[in-house]
């Protein structure tokens, strides 16, 4: 069946525009057209950019038609998460407090890509700052899996990982904290990678657990996360908490062989709380990475249960102090009428942040307050230590580390809003990462009921090549890219 | 066992005005919450240094040089109120 243009990745898109058989701004109408079509079902944009996308789609044909120096990802459409700063474009993290926020100047990524010749489409929908498993907590809609409508599309990236799967991108940048790249890329089967902590430039990315974020790629192939990577990692002056050193060249990884790759696989990560289809699927994927000559050993992560109650006093804490900034003083919501100015910061936020956001600005305050600091903030600092050791010891031993992303299939919308901590056991599989600044990224490695499960792998700081290299060599071998979200809810 | 009156302080802390259902509501999940974060306890941490970030990055420095800035009207064309160049906000004292 031959692929319309919207169903295509960038490497296809690529050959295309330098063979000058297609033109970016056909590639870029195609996409247009496909959220026209489908976005009224898949709620995946917060802001469509159709005027300035086909501007931008335009100067890449020119550059393309002058000869000029083009790469990879030149007149390719694509989405933003809505908490990256875009100059000009309103940036809401899907929040009431900033509805109207329209940043004077771009994010590093943004800049990057478009640098690149990257073309914006829209900014996509998550939940509240980046908060949330099933971008349920989006103050304004919720987003639907393109697989099943009526189940979730995971968070807090949903917006951006449903778009790629729906055919409304070719790519998308998520931001991950706890799983907000890979549980969604996992619940729409797509990939999706969070790198090391450090590797891409946070300059313009609305701050949530600052510890702990990171930008990283939904694409629909390894190699097109690949190639997205490249363009978006590396030293910004602007971030100093980025990693100074040069960027190795990650395409060159893909060489489709894994044998002699030391596999560890932690037992901790099929136990409790894990859906047995899920580590079916997950178990049949390592049976094939052994068979195509990966080394397969158990191993064990002993403080992984920890993760979880580490994690959710950590972010909250860094939040708290993060999200002290929306004032209503200087831009964002403010309350209509005031007495002084404390009531004025008191209501504009409580009217304007979410339950779920006020709940871990809550949480984070009551664990940094005097007389819990100790008992709760320092013993999470310190229990973060040990999940730190685990993968170290493991990486001594071991190139990646293969686990399910998420514990279960995607759930049905609704399920899980009125209790957090099933909520949070969503990310169950995805939090030790972040904790330990490590690499990880989620690709599709079977289909239960019609629905995606998604394979992580996680290595050692810096370590995306090999990642890439395991993910890309198994994609190849099982074949699960070619499926695609295009289901009965298109009628 | 985290009080009403407890959530209240917090609340005051972190500048939110509680309704009595979310003051209800969020005594009762912080509570269950943080049950469940108990199991910290278990480890023995008295020789573990504390992580607060991953990176062995410290004091990063850049050139000393100038470079250009937001106009003060892209600055202020965000804000709820101005007067002029300023940012406008309610009476503090």
């Amino acid at each position: 069946m031959v692929k319309l243009l919207y169903q295509k990745n960038i490497a296809e898109l690529h050959e295309l525009l330098v063979r000058r058989e297609v033109s970016a701004v056909e590639i870029t109408r195609s996409v247009l057209d496909r959220i026209d079509r489908v976005d009224g079902k898949i709620k995946a944009y917060v802001t469509v950019t159709r005027e300035q996308a086909l501007a931008a789609a335009q100067a890449a044909d020119q550059r393309l038609a002058a000869g000029e120096a083009t790469g990879p990802l030149t007149g390719i459409p694509m989405a933003l998460k809505d908490n990256m700063c875009t100059r000009g474009v309103p940036t809401t993290c899907s929040s009431r407090i900033l509805a109207n926020f329209v940043p004077p100047y771009d994010a590093t990524v943004v800049e990057r890509l478009a640098g690149a010749g990257a073309v914006m489409v829209g900014k996509t929908n998550l939940d509240e700052f980046a908060m949330g498993s099933s971008t349920e907590n989006s103050a304004f809609f919720t987003t639907s899996n393109p697989w099943n409508p009526e189940t979730v599309p995971g968070g807090s990236s949903g917006g951006s990982a449903a778009a790629v799967a729906a055919g409304e991108a070719v790519f998308a940048l998520g931001s991950d904290t706890g799983g907000s790249i890979r549980q969604p890329a996992s619940f729409c089967g797509v990939v999706g990678m969070k790198p090391t902590y450090g590797l891409v430039s946070r300059y313009g990315l609305v701050a949530f657990a600052s510890s702990l974020d990171q930008i990283g790629p939904l694409t629909k192939t390894v190699t097109d996360c690949a190639l997205v990577l490249q363009a978006i990692a590396g030293p910004d002056e602007r971030d100093s908490t980025c990693a100074p050193d040069p960027v190795p060249a990650f395409a060159s990884a893909l060489t489709g062989d894994v044998r002699g790759i030391r596999v560890g696989v932690p037992g901790e990560y099929f136990g409790e709380g894990v859906d047995p289809r899920v580590a079916g699927a997950v178990q049949a994927a390592i049976d094939l990475l052994a068979a195509m000559g990966a080394e397969v050993e158990e191993t064990s992560l002993p403080h992984t249960s920890y993760a979880l109650p580490v994690y959710y006093l950590i972010a909250p804490a860094e939040a708290s102090s993060n999200l002290a900034r929306y004032d209503g003083v200087r831009y964002g919501y403010r309350t209509p009428a005031s007495d002084d100015v404390v009531d004025m910061f008191m209501k504009s936020r409580s009217e304007g942040f979410g339950a779920e956001v006020k709940r871990r600005i809550m949480l984070g305050t009551y664990a940094l307050s005097a007389g819990y600091y100790d008992a709760y903030y320092l013993k999470a600092l310190k229990v973060r230590t040990l999940i730190k050791r685990d993968f170290d010891r493991a990486f001594s031993r071991y190139d990646v580390l293969v686990t399910p992303t998420s514990p279960t299939l995607p759930f049905r919308k609704g399920e899980r809003t009125m209790d957090p901590v099933a909520m949070y056991m969503s990310d169950l599989c995805t939090l030790a990462a972040p904790l330990a600044g490590i690499p990880a990224l989620s690709l599709t490695c079977g289909f239960v009921d019609d629905l995606p499960v998604g394979l992580q792998l996680m290595g050692p700081p810096f370590g995306e090549r090999t990642i890439l290299r395991v993910a890309h060599a198994y994609e190849q071998k099982a074949g699960h890219w070619r499926r695609r979200a295009e289901g009965a809810w298109e009628q | 066992m985290i009080t009403e009156k407890d959530v209240d302080h917090v609340a005051l802390l972190g500048r939110l005005k509680l309704t009595d259902e979310e003051r209800r509501l969020y005594t009762g999940q912080l509570n269950n919450i943080l049950e469940h974060f108990e199991r910290l306890k278990e480890l023995d941490t008295e020789d573990v240094p504390p992580t607060a970030h991953v990176l062995p990055l410290s004091n990063v420095f850049r050139a000393d040089r100038t470079g250009p800035d937001l106009a003060p009207e892209d600055v202020l064309a965000g804000a709820p109120e101005r007067d002029g160049q300023y940012f406008k906000v309610p009476r503090i004292v």
